[in-house]
C-alpha cells in the first residue's frame, strides 16, 4: 500500500492510495454529512450531501465514491456546500411526511441528525404531504413509507450482507417505492429470513420494530461495519 | 421504365402513404405495368409536414400529400408517356387534384447537404440488395481487407468527427480510448433511445437505411477490437425496430454480420435491445445497466463506460447519427469530411424541424448552418402572418435561441455560448403565440416525470421546480418565488447525478434570460 498526501480544508491528510475523499477526511477529523453512504455496502452516491469542491474540477464530486489522489486540494465545507447540503435536506423532508415528534427514531434519525448539522430548522420549500403507505404485514417489523427518504440501504444491505434481495426500488422520479419481494406485502415475502439488517441500517423510522413508540428506535447502523468485520475475521480464521 | 417511391417512414405512414401505396398498386396491377412501373417503399423524403410524399424516377420529382384518388390519373399518364416514347425525360403530364409537385429548387432542398441520409429515400430499407448496390458494407469489407484498426481510429480522429447524440465528444477520440484498453471482449453500443420531445432524426434513419447503421457499427467493432454489439432502442419505435430486426437477419444471412466477415478472422454479432420507456435511459450508464437487465438508473462516472461497460467490459457507446457517418468517412476520406461544416465541427448535422414552422421534416445540413436558414429559409417562417418568436434546441436539455439571435451558426459551441446545446437535433420553431413560461412548465414536468429518481436533486428538486413554475402560471407567486426558482434551479444543476438532473434546469433557465419579462408579468405585486 503507498500513500497519498493530500489536503483537505487547508490540513495537510496522508491517505491510503486506495482510500476515498471521505474515508481521508473522516481519518483527518473532518466531518462530511452522509445519508446513503453506510461503510460496509457499496457506494451509490445518490443522497448528494457529500459532494465536496476539488480544485481544478469545475465539477462537484461526491466524497464518497471518489478516490484520494496525490495533490488533491479539497473543500467541504464553503458557504456554497454547505447551502446545498441545507437544500438537499429540505428537499428531503418536504417530500416525505417527516413528523419527528411522532417518530419512533425521534431522537436516533439521522436525517433529524443531519438537518441540526447543516441548520435546517425550517424549510423554505412547501411540504407536499405526500399520501403513501404504511407496511406491517410483517410480524416482527413495519414500514413506513412516509418515512422513506430512498436512501436504498435496505436494498444494498438485504443484497449484498444477507444474500436475499428483499427489497428493491419500484417505479421512478417522485413515484419510487421500496418495494419487498415482486411489490407485495413484505410479511408475503418467502424471501425475508427476518434478520432485521434492514431495519438496523435504516437512517430514519422508515423501518421499525413493532412495538417501539416514539423515540424508541435505537439502531446503530455502524454496527453493521463491525459485524462484517467479525464475519471476515471468522471466514479467515483456519 | 419508371419508378415511384412512396415514403414508408413513420410520419408519412401516418398521413395516409399505406393507402396511397395500395391505390397505385391496384392501379398498377390494373393496367397490368407491373414490369414497367416500379412501386418501392423507401425512407424519409424530407418534407414530412407536407406528406404522404411521392418521388417519381427518372424525373427526380416530389410529390407532397397525393391523395390515393389520384393514383388512377398517376399510373395512367405515367402509362401514356411509356409508351409515347423511349425517352423518359419527357416531364409528366400530370399534376395532383390534391397536394402538390414541390418545387426542388428551394431552399428546403437545396440548402441539404445529405450524407448521413443521402440514400435514405432512394432505397427500399427492407431490400438489402438495394442497399449493396449503393455501397452497403462496402467500406467494412474495404477496411477489414487492407486496413489495421488503429488506421480506422487515425482517420475517424482526422476526421473531426464528435458524437451527435448532443455532447459532442470527439467520436476518434472515444474511439481511441476504447481500443486502447485491455480486454479481448469488447462491446460495442449503439444508443437509438431518441426520447427528446420534437426529435425524430435517429428514427428517420434507422427507418429509412438501417444497414448504413450496422455498418458503422461493425466498422467501430473492428477499429476498437470487439466482437458484440447492442442497439439499445426505444420501444415506441415500433417501425424502426422492426426494420432493424429484418435487417439484422439480413447481414447474418449474406455473411455481412456474424463470424468471419469477408472470409477474415473478425467476427461481430449484433443484438437488438427494446428499451421499456424511460428517457434516462438514453444516458449511457443506465442504458448499460438496462441493457445488463438491471434498473434503468444511471451511476457516477468515473469509471466511464470505455473501462467498464456493459457486463465490466470496455464498451464503446456511440449514438446513432454518429454510426451513420463513418462508411461515408472512410469512403470520401477524412479530409473530405473535415472541409464540410465549420471549424470546431465538422461535418453535416441531421435535424427534425417542427413546431410553428410553415415546412417541417427532416434536414440535414452543413454545421455552421445558421439557425435563420434552418428556420427562416428551409422552414420558411412560422404560418399564419406569426413570426417566430424562438427555436428551442436540444429537448429537455437544451435551451431557446430567440428571435433575434438566429444568425448563430449551428455548431456546437456556439449553441453553448447562448445557453442551448446542439443536443441530439431535434429543433421546435416557437412563435409568437407560445407562452415561454409554460414552455418552461412543459419541460420541468417532462423532467420530473422522467427523473428515474435515485439522486435527491433531481427526485424532489423537479418537483419542486415544476411547482414554483405552476405557481407563476397560475399568477400566484411573489418574486421570492422566482429567487427561489432560479436558486434551486442552480442547486438541481450543480448537484444531481446525472446529465438528465444537471441539464433539467436548463430549458427555464433559458427562458429566463431571454424572456425574463414573461415571468415578472406574472408575478404578484410586490
Amino acid at each position: 500500500m503507498s500513500v497519498r498526501t493530500l489536503r483537505i480544508d487547508g490540513r495537510d491528510v496522508a491517505s491510503a492510495d486506495d482510500a476515498t475523499v471521505l474515508e481521508a477526511a473522516r481519518d483527518a477529523g473532518v466531518v462530511i454529512p452522509t445519508l446513503c453512504h453506510l461503510e460496509g455496502l457499496s457506494p451509490v452516491a445518490a443522497c448528494r450531501l457529500c459532494l465536496v469542491e476539488i480544485e481544478g474540477s469545475a465539477k462537484l464530486q461526491p466524497a464518497c465514491i471518489t478516490p484520494v489522489s496525490e495533490g488533491m486540494v479539497v473543500h467541504t465545507a464553503t458557504p456554497r456546500l454547505q447551502e446545498i447540503r441545507r437544500t438537499v435536506i429540505e428537499l428531503l423532508f418536504t417530500e416525505g411526511n417527516h413528523v419527528c415528534a411522532v417518530c419512533v427514531a425521534n431522537g436516533h434519525c439521522e436525517l433529524q441528525d443531519r438537518a441540526v448539522e447543516v441548520g435546517m430548522d425550517h424549510a423554505r420549500l412547501p411540504y407536499r404531504f405526500p399520501d403513501r403507505p404504511v407496511d406491517l404485514s410483517h410480524p416482527r417489523f413495519g414500514l413506513d413509507h412516509n418515512r422513506c427518504i430512498l436512501c436504498s440501504r435496505c436494498v444494498r444491505v438485504c443484497d449484498e450482507v444477507e444474500g436475499a434481495h428483499v427489497w428493491d426500488v419500484a417505479w421512478r422520479g417522485e413515484h419510487c417505492r421500496i418495494i419487498a419481494g415482486l411489490d407485495q406485502p413484505w410479511g408475503a415475502v418467502d424471501a425475508c429470513t427476518d434478520c432485521g439488517k434492514c431495519v438496523m441500517v435504516c437512517p430514519t423510522g422508515a423501518l421499525f420494530h413493532k412495538g417501539d413508540s416514539e423515540g424508541e428506535k435505537h439502531e446503530d447502523p455502524s454496527r453493521l461495519a463491525a459485524l462484517l468485520r467479525a464475519r471476515h475475521a471468522r471466514q479467515e480464521a483456519p | 421504365m419508371s419508378g415511384l417511391r412512396y415514403c414508408a417512414s413513420a410520419g408519412c405512414l401516418a398521413r395516409g402513404s399505406g393507402a396511397l401505396m395500395e391505390a397505385l398498386n391496384t392501379a398498377i396491377s390494373r393496367g397490368e405495368l407491373g414490369d414497367q412501373i416500379q412501386l418501392r417503399p423507401v425512407g424519409c423524403l424530407g418534407p414530412c409536414s407536407q406528406g404522404p410524399l411521392l418521388a417519381l424516377d427518372p424525373d427526380g420529382d416530389l410529390y407532397a400529400g397525393v391523395d390515393p384518388q389520384d393514383a388512377e390519373t398517376l399510373v395512367a399518364a405515367l402509362a401514356r408517356r411509356l409508351h409515347q416514347s423511349s425517352d423518359q425525360a419527357t416531364p409528366l403530364e400530370w399534376a395532383p387534384a390534391r397536394g402538390q409537385r414541390l418545387d426542388l429548387s428551394e431552399p428546403f432542398f437545396q440548402r441539404q447537404r445529405r450524407i448521413v441520409l443521402e440514400h435514405c429515400g432512394l432505397i427500399d430499407p427492407t431490400d438489402l440488395e438495394q442497399a449493396i448496390a449503393v455501397g452497403a458494407y462496402g467500406q467494412l469489407e474495404r477496411v477489414l481487407q487492407g486496413w489495421s484498426p488503429e488506421q480506422v481510429v487515425t482517420e475517424l480522429q482526422r476526421s473531426g468527427l464528435r458524437g451527435r447524440g448532443g455532447a459532442g465528444y470527439p467520436t476518434g477520440l472515444k474511439w481511441a480510448t476504447v481500443a486502447r484498453m485491455p480486454g479481448a471482449r469488447k462491446v460495442v453500443v449503439c444508443n437509438a433511445d431518441e426520447g427528446d420531445p420534437g426529435a425524430f432524426m435517429d428514427r428517420a434513419v434507422l427507418e429509412g437505411d438501417p444497414h448504413r447503421v450496422l455498418e458503422g457499427m461493425a466498422i467501430a467493432a473492428y477499429a476498437v477490437g470487439a466482437d458484440h454489439g447492442f442497439i439499445y432502442i426505444r420501444a415506441e419505435y415500433e417501425l424502426a425496430i422492426e426494420r432493424l430486426r429484418l435487417a439484422i437477419e439480413q447481414a447474418v444471412d449474406r455473411g455481412r454480420l456474424g463470424a468471419g466477415l469477408f472470409g477474415t478472422g473478425f467476427g461481430f454479432t449484433l443484438e437488438l435491445r427494446v428499451g421499456a420507456g424511460a428517457y434516462v435511459c438514453g444516458e449511457e450508464t443506465a442504458l448499460i445497466a438496462s441493457i445488463e437487465g438491471k434498473r434503468g438508473t444511471p451511476r457516477p462516472r468515473p469509471p466511464y463506460p470505455a473501462e467498464r461497460g456493459v457486463g465490466g467490459r470496455p464498451t464503446l457507446i456511440n449514438n446513432v447519427e454518429t454510426f451513420a457517418n463513418v462508411a461515408p468517412i472512410l469512403r470520401e476520406g477524412a479530409d473530405w469530411f473535415a472541409a464540410i461544416g465549420s471549424a470546431g465541427s465538422s461535418g453535416t448535422k441531421v435535424f427534425s424541424l417542427t413546431g410553428h414552422v410553415r415546412r417541417g421534416g427532416l434536414v440535414e445540413v452543413p454545421m455552421g448552418t445558421s439557425l435563420a436558414t434552418v428556420v427562416l429559409e428551409m422552414g420558411e417562417g412560422s404560418p399564419h402572418g406569426s413570426a417566430v418568436k424562438a427555436v428551442q434546441t436540444g429537448g429537455p436539455s437544451g435551451g431557446c435561441v430567440p428571435a433575434d439571435q438566429l444568425d448563430t451558426p449551428l455548431d456546437y459551441e456556439s449553441l453553448q455560448a447562448l445557453g442551448t446545446i446542439m443536443g441530439s437535433g431535434g429543433m421546435v420553431v416557437l412563435d409568437q403565440s407560445t407562452d415561454m413560461v409554460a414552455l418552461a412548465a412543459y419541460f420541468m414536468a417532462f423532467c420530473r416525470e422522467e427523473s428515474c429518481g435515485k439522486c435527491v436533486p433531481c427526485r424532489a428538486g423537479t418537483v419542486q421546480l415544476h411547482g414554483l413554475l405552476e405557481k407563476i402560471l397560475a399568477g400566484q407567486a411573489s418574486h421570492a418565488d422566482l429567487d427561489q426558482l432560479e436558486t434551486l434551479g442552480a442547486m438541481v444543476m450543480d448537484t444531481s447525478l446525472c446529465g438528465l438532473g444537471q441539464s433539467a434546469p436548463k430549458p427555464m433557465l433559458s427562458t429566463l434570460r431571454y424572456f425574463r419579462g414573461e415571468y415578472l408579468a406574472r408575478l404578484e405585486a410586490p
